[in-house]
């Protein structure tokens, strides 16, 4: 493996960069206990009981009553109301603002404009652009500068119409290219230069020589249209700051922790002196992974009035609060040598970033990093630019910086296949880069199941009788990906644990677990029950989780990057397995059997060479265990081995493990119409040993629902500043106008869970929470080219696109000629497939 | 400024009497929510286009959010606090747990009021009179899968039961 810069690239980054010597962990990083015989073995040594159970979640009957309570559901007593004025223009200086009508409401208890919260944030330490309220300029239409708090909602926002700010209009910028072209025209000053928000460039192996000497090369461009989360719930918050002068916030976030760092740099608060309470949220997808406007503008809202604060977003302010999968256009060059190998892929991505850096740094790694595998890629480069516009901040969004590349490069794989006469999925399964090995940019790969998940959808969608071989307007597509459990390193460099949790159990026989997680639906506090049940032969029913509250729980960072089951369940099985030694130990000596005699399950303790002569209830086993050891409660945590290549950016896309997934999608198509029906998803995902299967069914699912929206549907688009007045505005700020998926238009979506068990997840779990989402988009845009022979290179694949792509040229008779003869039916899944010669 | 409460609104909910004072606009989202505290019906968009607030009113599934609480009047509401038998869940409630078809949980109330009301009516519904009935409530999380085998297990067990869901009046 190696790694250069090209020349010139080594010199201080345009934008934001890691501060130098920043970027690495220390050498003497901690490392979790190893336990007897690894993590991935059953606690009792020969099943599981819980582990793999189809089994309810711990908050699910609270939710379909009715009672979870989420962030609005938070009512206190004299609690105020607050609403947020908004920009009305894209680009435009903050001449004045004169809020005195506004204060002179009856009822209208306080206004603070950026003067009261001048301090700046962002979700990363290196790139902090952004202000609670805009103290000199409105960066994109929505961007926030004042906030009213009242004794209602519409009084507040009756106050807002009274505030009356002057303006100086600026050019706005609203597309890469405006911003690559005009410099002078800043959008955000924090950038070191021009509109460049992060610009990354690296490259492995010897790239042109790779591309230079392939039998085909591939060269196409793509473009990848912004998207949005579009959690039904919108982002709600309340903060109280009482009369000690502690302050509490819930709010609907998922990086509490992140949250409770930046509340306290921006209102000058000691950490100490804040509290971070994470309610029920109802969905996030990454929309929730970094602080907003509403938590400190309650905040300060709450310290100035002494009564809580409540905001609660609006539908059209969460679409502008956005922070969601960025524009991208990427132009890639691939090769392939006739027997299908993998030669050099050469990759130049523009990314459109909004006002402000969020994760953009990351992002701009994550759209090159993350490509590396499934497939081998002798030789490897690419060069990311993200470019400030004015319009609003992208950010996380399931499948952060990497759904997009993925969609670009599983279609150059399809026409790569195409170009020499390859079955796409053979392609696919000759590059497959295998366990324990290294990617060319220096992750490492532990387990790998693509090959399996490959097998499950091939024969699944009867792929062999039916891909190039359905009528006109009908196809099939296949994709593959992998994704990350967990990024390896906290976002701001540390070298504490990643994930904590404390485990107290009772003598009444249950066991509470404390832990920063955050459940966001996914079912992150049912994971960890199962752990601890597993672990202390307890049922569901009696073991509460204490959640994402930074009072009481120890430090977890919070849901994102698929970290969450991988590693709190690390943490939860540390913690648990150390409570469990005790109870064995105490056993051992009372009933004079060794320790790995002690069985603890459903409920019962028993020694497993005598049953009948040695058992008792676990409740009765705990007490035992107080009585020899005292009070029974540990601690358990989490710390990824130090990962990553040996380069400038080589730890962003290390991750303990990767999850691997593959698709297969079939369309229906209307040629006259352009319409694009997608029938079914075939979804096979690995993620590891499936600890929940119901849990791991529905994000695969969930994920191909998502990625099939963005696919056809979903469009998160605004007025160029061509038009003049309202640019930036968005097109369709609402849940009718943004296109999500109803129930009839979601495809039958059938989930294969494919487990390659792997050695450092908790009981071999990976992630399973954004890795299915990636293939749906290129599988289904390789199926529309099995269907109508047209390579939609361009999202969304809506009926003008489509219809566009047909009137192109005659696409009949290249359709008519991409009918083959097939590869003989019964060729063994796995074995390397005969090359199908082009007649 | 905004009026103070001017009118008593008095509501039939969930088989109680319940009276409120509001304003000629407020909503009945908002009354439910606000002003009788149960927070179950869910705001997600105010505008009638997610589908998280559905309630039953005299047994047909109506968006709370774009439905004044005056018009509600003297009409049968139901609410997903309605929807449990006493301490019991009603079989829908039951079932979305059971097949994970409740995630964040967020459109949950909303989709099985409009569930209870298609099983109301059509106690063997189709796959696709499932997906037509639930069209108007957006899920955000699950991919709709696991919420259509939800409702036919639910219906299943209510046709063993030999018993329609009583959502319409106690």
């Amino acid at each position: 493996m190696s790694a250069r810069e090209k020349p010139g690239t080594a010199a201080p980054d345009p934008g934001m960069a890691i501060p130098k010597g920043r970027q690495m962990p220390k050498e003497e990083r901690l490392t979790p206990p190893a336990w007897q015989g690894g993590r991935a073995v059953p606690p009792n040594g020969d099943a599981f009981r819980l582990i793999g159970q189809r089994s309810r979640k711990l908050e699910g009957l609270a939710k379909v009553t009715g009672r979870a309570i989420y962030a609005d559901d938070i009512l206190l007593p004299r609690m105020l109301h607050a609403k947020l004025l908004r920009s009305i223009h894209a680009h435009a200086r903050i001449v004045s603002i004169d809020a005195s009508a506004a204060l002179a409401m009856p009822g209208v208890h306080a206004v603070i404009t950026g003067k009261d919260l001048p301090e700046y944030f962002g979700i990363i330490p290196w790139t902090q652009d952004e202000q609670a309220l805009c103290e000199t300029k409105a960066r994109y239409v929505g961007d926030a500068i004042a906030a009213v708090a009242a004794d209602s909602e519409r009084l507040a926002e009756e106050a807002l119409r009274k505030i009356r700010v002057e303006y100086d209009v600026l050019q706005a910028i609203t597309s890469i290219d405006e911003g690559l072209e005009h410099p002078a025209i800043q959008v955000n000053e924090k950038a070191a230069e021009g509109n460049i928000s992060k610009h990354v460039h690296l490259e492995f192996g010897p790239v042109d020589e790779l591309l230079a000497k392939s039998d085909a090369v591939v060269e196409a461009e793509y473009w990848y249209e912004g998207s949005t989360h579009g959690p039904i719930e919108p982002h709600c918050c309340v903060a109280e700051y009482d009369a000690t002068g502690f302050l509490t916030v819930w709010s609907s976030t998922q990086v509490a922790h992140y949250l409770h760092r930046d509340l306290a740099k921006v209102l000058g608060l000691p950490t100490q002196r804040i509290r971070v309470i994470q309610p029920v949220v109802g969905g996030a997808f990454g929309g929730k992974s970094e602080p907003f406007s509403l938590e400190f503008c309650a905040a300060k809202l709450s310290m100035l009035t002494g009564r809580p604060v409540k905001i609660l977003y609006t539908r059209e302010e969460v679409f502008y609060a956005h922070r969601g999968r960025h524009p991208m256009r990427l132009r890639y060059r691939t090769g392939v040598m006739n027997d299908g190998s993998l030669t050099g892929t050469d990759a130049k991505i523009h990314i459109d970033g909004g006002a402000y850096s969020s994760f953009g740094l990351v992002t701009t790694y994550y759209s090159g990093q993350l490509l590396t595998a499934p497939y081998a890629m002798p030789g490897y480069r690419f060069d990311s630019t993200r470019v400030f516009t004015n319009k609003p901040c992208c950010g996380p969004k399931r499948g952060h910086g990497s759904v997009q590349p993925r969609f670009a490069f599983e279609c150059q794989l399809d026409k790569l296949a195409e170009k020499i006469g390859m079955d796409p999925i053979a392609l696919r399964r000759k590059n497959h880069i295998g366990e324990a090995t290294r990617t060319v940019n220096g992750l490492r790969v532990t387990s790998n199941g693509f090959l399996q998940c490959l097998d499950a959808v091939e024969k699944a969608s009867d792929w062999e009788r039916r891909w190039r071989q359905l009528p006109y307007g009908r196809g099939l597509g296949v994709a593959g990906s992998m994704y990350i459990s967990g990024t390896n390193y906290c976002i701001y460099p540390n070298e504490m644990p990643q994930s904590a949790v404390q485990l107290k159990l009772d003598r009444s026989g249950r066991a509470t677990l404390f832990c920063g997680i955050s459940d966001i639906g996914q079912g992150a506090e049912s994971v960890l029950a199962m752990i601890v049940g597993e672990e202390l032969g307890l049922g569901l029913r009696d073991i509460r989780v204490v959640a994402a509250d930074t009072d009481l729980t120890p430090v977890d960072l919070g849901s994102y990057s698929s970290r969450e089951t991988f590693m709190c369940g690390n943490a939860a099985l540390d913690a648990a397995r150390k409570l469990r030694d005790l109870i064995a130990e105490t056993l051992s000596e009372r009933w004079g059997v060794p320790k790995s005699d002690v069985v603890l399950a459903q409920g019962m303790a028993v020694a497993a060479s005598d049953p009948k002569q040695h058992a008792m209830t676990v409740r009765d086993a705990f007490q035992a265990a107080e009585a020899r050891h005292g009070t029974l409660g540990t601690v358990g945590w989490y710390q990824s081995p130090k990962l990553g290549g040996d380069y400038r950016g080589g730890t962003i896309g290390a991750s303990p493990a990767y999850s691997f997934t593959a698709h297969v999608a079939e369309v229906e198509c209307d040629p006259e119409m352009g319409w694009v029906t997608v029938k079914k998803i075939w979804v096979a995902h690995d993620c590891g040993r499936a600890l929940s299967p119901v849990a791991v069914e529905g994000q695969m699912e969930g994920s191909a629902y998502m990625g099939f929206g963005e696919a056809l549907m979903e469009t998160h688009t605004f007025k160029p500043a061509a038009v003049g007045h309202g640019a930036g505005i968005h097109h369709g700020p609402s849940l009718l106008d943004y296109r999500m998926p109803t129930s009839m238009d979601t495809p039958e979506l059938e989930s294969i869970i494919i487990e390659s068990v792997d050695p450092e997840g908790p009981y071999g779990a990976k992630e399973a929470g954004e890795g299915p989402l990636h293939p749906s988009i290129p599988a289904i845009a390789n199926a529309i080219h099995d269907a109508l022979g047209i390579r939609c290179d361009r999202l969304p694949f809506s009926p003008p696109a489509v219809l566009a792509l047909l009137k192109a040229g005659d696409v009949r008779a290249a359709w008519e000629q991409s009918r083959r003869p097939r590869v003989a039916i019964g060729t063994p899944a796995g074995a390397p497939r005969p090359r199908v010669v082009k007649q | 400024m905004e009026p103070s409460p001017s009118q008593i609104c008095r509501l039939h909910v969930n088989g109680d009497e319940r009276s409120c004072g509001v304003t000629p606009h407020t909503t009945l989202l908002e009354a439910l929510r606000y002003e009788l505290g149960l927070t179950g019906s869910k705001q997600g968009c105010d505008k009638g286009d997610c589908g998280a607030c559905t309630v039953l009113v005299d047994g047909d599934p109506v968006l709370a959010c774009i439905t004044l609480a005056l018009a509600a009047e003297g009409r049968d509401v139901r609410t997903v606090e309605g929807l449990a038998e006493g301490a019991t869940p009603h079989p829908l409630q039951d079932a979305l747990d059971r097949t994970g078809g409740a995630q964040c949980g967020f459109c949950t109330p909303g989709i099985l009021m409009s569930a209870a009301a298609l099983l109301e009516r059509e106690p063997a519904p189709s796959r696709e009179a499932i997906a037509l009935a639930l069209s108007g409530n957006l899920c955000r999380c699950t991919g709709y899968t696991k919420i259509f085998e939800a409702v036919e297990l639910a219906a299943r067990e209510l046709r063993e039961r030999g018993t329609r869901p009583k959502v319409a009046a106690r």
